[in-house]
């Protein structure tokens, strides 16, 4: 029995990643549920627009390399974020002039819609890899270990070695400070509550002279914002592959249904219990029950409910049986 | 159809033997099977969308799930491969069944915390029992000389009757889903299928005893002669000559005209079935569902069973369209079955073609096939004309270059989005 082994072996393997993938779902599920609240359709294009953003991101980070610009321990993106959020901002702002306001006014079916942004996601996967190409690309800079798994080691006399990367630490403050500010944004200021009236009830918040265009306009920009820190984060950590973003679409999906379309707070939680679920069950657990178990009794087989290949069958699992039990979400959202 | 939609098919005729006279008849005839096979794919996404409004968009799945079934029942199957492991893989398939039975009729008869409870031991519990059957029965199966073979093999049977197998595992596969999504609102049927086309794919690249997994199944048996075959047979070489071709072309050729002549066959019974069926009582409840389905269930219409009903009917067809597929190809590889050209493409097909029109999708599937064949080259050539100013060398010169191989999806994203703005009802408009 070493319970202080298998506890940081947990904490290595599952519990760390599984937060930082889980920040990294929050913040594209936020971004789903927000426009599913305002414009009232499940977003198909929201993974290649976090695509989009992250090139942007990678663009403006070898700009800034190039202009020997650099922010010390932090990863240069973080400088270039504001620049990537700008330019996908007025991406899909630029999209929801041209395509989706037609479509608004007309009135059309959410079907339709969603048949849209399938157009959309088409032109804006087309763009991000004639932009940067389909190239797995690493741009990740600045200090690569907080903690690293053999000082770790060295410092407690564990035989199980603890590794905390920077850029899981900044996934999860920043994903927390985007969170933080949204909240305020939608709780404390008059764009914010008026965004929350008219995702409440349109034709009120349309009698008491909310103008719909700003909502809208506004929904996409914060929408843009959320996309693009969302794939730089999940780029930061893993890396950037054009085609990746579109298969987060499904974990995305899920989580915002989890937590009830259209709630903001729900699409947290769902982020957290998708990527948890994920993650702990496509581990094998051999080591930590090796750790746990008596004496001769340790595991034989890699102790793994379902292998990494199959982590979509998580997410889709969780989204049916909360479709068959819960259609509106463990929190309780919209059903149009 | 009317004179407009002949014209269009000439039209598309006319392309086609262009294309034939420009690169070859090798050429124009595989634009064409692959057409003809898009077209029923094409048809398949035409009935859930055209017909009752829903979105699928894991068509890619049923495709796959189709594709199987030429490996299923055409392959020989692997010697010892069955005695060896497959009884215990039907055995744990058994006892997956009889879980979620088991856990079925509990939901059904306990109430509350008992309920939850029962449910998480009886799943857990049966979901460690499949795997401890399973996984020994799945490694027995593998080991069988793994260069060659690895898998259960198939039944050795003819394999056009894997055509119908493969709408059959298509429908199957559908049902379950549609059981699950229908009725509740409409984007959940699309974020559902959007899973279990990931799902199945993934599937079929990592069960290596079920189809090989990415090691890929060749050889798949023919409807069709081996060219060398042909070219061995005194009489085809004769009957060649009188055409004045020479062998090895004339045996190309004629292995992709039969395959064209048996893909015609099918498109054109599926096109009157589906036409008859649109024609009669049961079309006319079908638009009224997707026309207005609150009214159509006032009527007394039962709306999530008639769209189970059409969902299952149109992954049928597509699962029969990704069986005809894999045996043109003779090879399965799950590696290429990719949602953007199997799911999307396929859509971009039914909306060009016309929503709830069975010649536009046809037309649709022909057409944008041919399209999404040529904007490559269209592609590399308008690249190579805009840059031709530029300096030999430069970088962004050779970026350009490389990244007109992406055109193609920006191009089809674009007559999407342009064919739904401004011609909402296709080029062959339906009722």
């Amino acid at each position: 029995m070493d319970i202080l082994n298998a506890f940081v072996a947990l904490l290595n393997y599952v519990m760390i990643p599984a937060t930082a993938y889980g920040a990294q779902l929050a913040l594209g599920a936020l971004g789903v549920t927000l426009v599913y609240g305002i414009l009232r359709f499940s977003n198909f294009a929201h993974g290649d627009t976090m695509a989009f953003g992250t090139a942007m991101v990678i663009l403006a980070t070898w700009g800034l390399q190039a202009l020997g610009v650099s922010a010390g321990p932090l990863p240069t993106a973080l400088l270039a974020l504001p620049l990537g959020i700008a330019a996908t901002a007025l991406l899909v702002l630029g999209t929801d002039r041209t395509v989706y306001r037609f479509y608004r006014r007309e009135k059309a079916a959410p079907v339709v819609m969603v048949m849209v942004s399938v157009g959309v996601m088409f032109v804006m996967n087309g763009l991000t890899r004639f932009v940067i190409g389909v190239d797995e690309i690493r741009f990740d800079d600045g200090v690569r270990f907080l903690i690293s798994a053999r000082e770790f080691k060295q410092a407690t006399g564990l035989s199980e070695g603890l590794a905390l990367r920077g850029t899981q630490v900044l996934t999860v403050v920043t994903a927390g400070l985007m969170v933080w500010a949204l909240f305020w944004f939608l709780n404390h200021t008059r764009t914010g509550k008026s965004m929350r009236a008219y995702s409440d009830n349109e034709d009120l918040a349309l009698l008491s002279g909310i103008d719909p265009e700003r909502v809208v306009a506004v929904t996409w920009i914060i929408a843009a914002a959320l996309a693009t820190t969302a794939g730089t984060l999940y780029g930061l950590d893993k890396a950037f592959k054009a085609f990746n973003y579109f298969h987060l679409l499904l974990p995305i999906f899920a989580a915002s249904i989890v937590g009830g379309l259209g709630n903001p707070l729900g699409a947290i939680a769902g982020g957290f219990l998708i990527a948890y679920s994920e993650v702990s069950i496509t581990y094998a657990f051999k080591k930590v029950l090796g750790y746990l178990a008596p004496e001769g009794w340790e595991p034989e087989g890699l102790v793994q409910l379902l292998s990494t290949e199959y982590k979509f069958a998580v997410s889709f699992a969780i989204l049916v049986v909360v479709l068959l039990f819960r259609p509106t979400g463990i929190f309780k959202g919209k059903s149009v | 159809m009317n004179l407009r939609a002949v014209s269009m098919f000439a039209a598309m005729a006319a392309l086609i033997v262009l294309e034939g006279m420009i690169s070859g008849w090798n050429t124009a005839l595989g634009l064409l099977n692959m057409g003809l096979i898009s077209a029923i794919m094409a048809l398949g996404v035409n009935m859930q969308w055209g017909y009752a409004g829903l979105f699928n968009a894991g068509v890619v799945g049923f495709v796959a799930l189709g594709g199987l079934a030429p490996v299923l029942i055409a392959m020989p199957p692997t010697p010892g491969a069955f005695s060896a492991g497959g009884w215990g893989i039907l055995l744990a398939f058994a006892v997956a069944i009889v879980t979620l039975a088991v856990a079925i009729w509990l939901n059904r008869r306990l109430r509350g915390a008992a309920r939850a409870l029962a449910m998480i031991a009886v799943l857990g519990a049966g979901f460690f029992l499949y795997r401890a059957i399973f996984d020994p029965a799945v490694a027995l199966v593998e080991a069988i000389n793994p260069a060659g073979t690895g898998y259960l093999g198939g039944l050795g049977l003819p394999v056009l009757l894997s055509w119908p197998v493969g709408a059959l595992l298509a429908a199957g596969g559908a049902w379950v889903i549609g059981k699950t999504a229908l009725g509740l609102r409409s984007d959940y049927l699309a974020i559902a299928t959007l899973g279990i086309g990931e799902i199945i794919v993934s599937i079929l690249r990592n069960e290596d005893w079920l189809a090989r997994g990415v090691k890929n199944v060749n050889g798949i048996p023919r409807p069709v002669p081996y060219e060398i075959d042909l070219q061995n047979s005194p009489a085809f070489v004769e009957r060649a000559a009188a055409f004045g071709l020479d062998p090895v072309t004339a045996s190309t050729l004629a292995v992709k005209l039969g395959y064209a002549a048996l893909f015609i066959v099918v498109l054109g019974a599926l096109i009157w079935l589906s036409e008859m069926a649109l024609k009669s009582p049961w079309g006319r409840m079908m638009r009224a569902i997707r026309d207005n389905e609150t009214a159509a269930a006032a009527m007394g219409k039962n709306v999530t069973a008639r769209h189970l009903q059409i969902f299952i009917l149109g992954s049928a067809v597509c699962g029969l369209a990704g069986a005809m597929l894999i045996t043109l190809d003779g090879q399965m590889t799950p590696g290429t079955y990719n949602p953007l050209r199997f799911t999307f493409l396929i859509w971009v097909m039914v909306i060009v073609g016309g929503s709830g029109s069975n010649w536009g999708a046809v037309l649709g599937g022909m057409l944008v096939w041919f399209l999404w064949v040529k904007v490559e080259p269209w592609g590399q050539a308008l690249m190579q004309l805009i840059t031709s100013g530029m300096a030999d060398g430069s970088a962004l010169k050779a970026h350009l270059l490389a990244s007109a191989a992406h055109m193609r999806l920006m191009t089809m994203g674009l007559i999407l989005l342009l064919v739904l703005r401004f011609s909402p009802r296709g080029l062959i408009p339906g009722r």
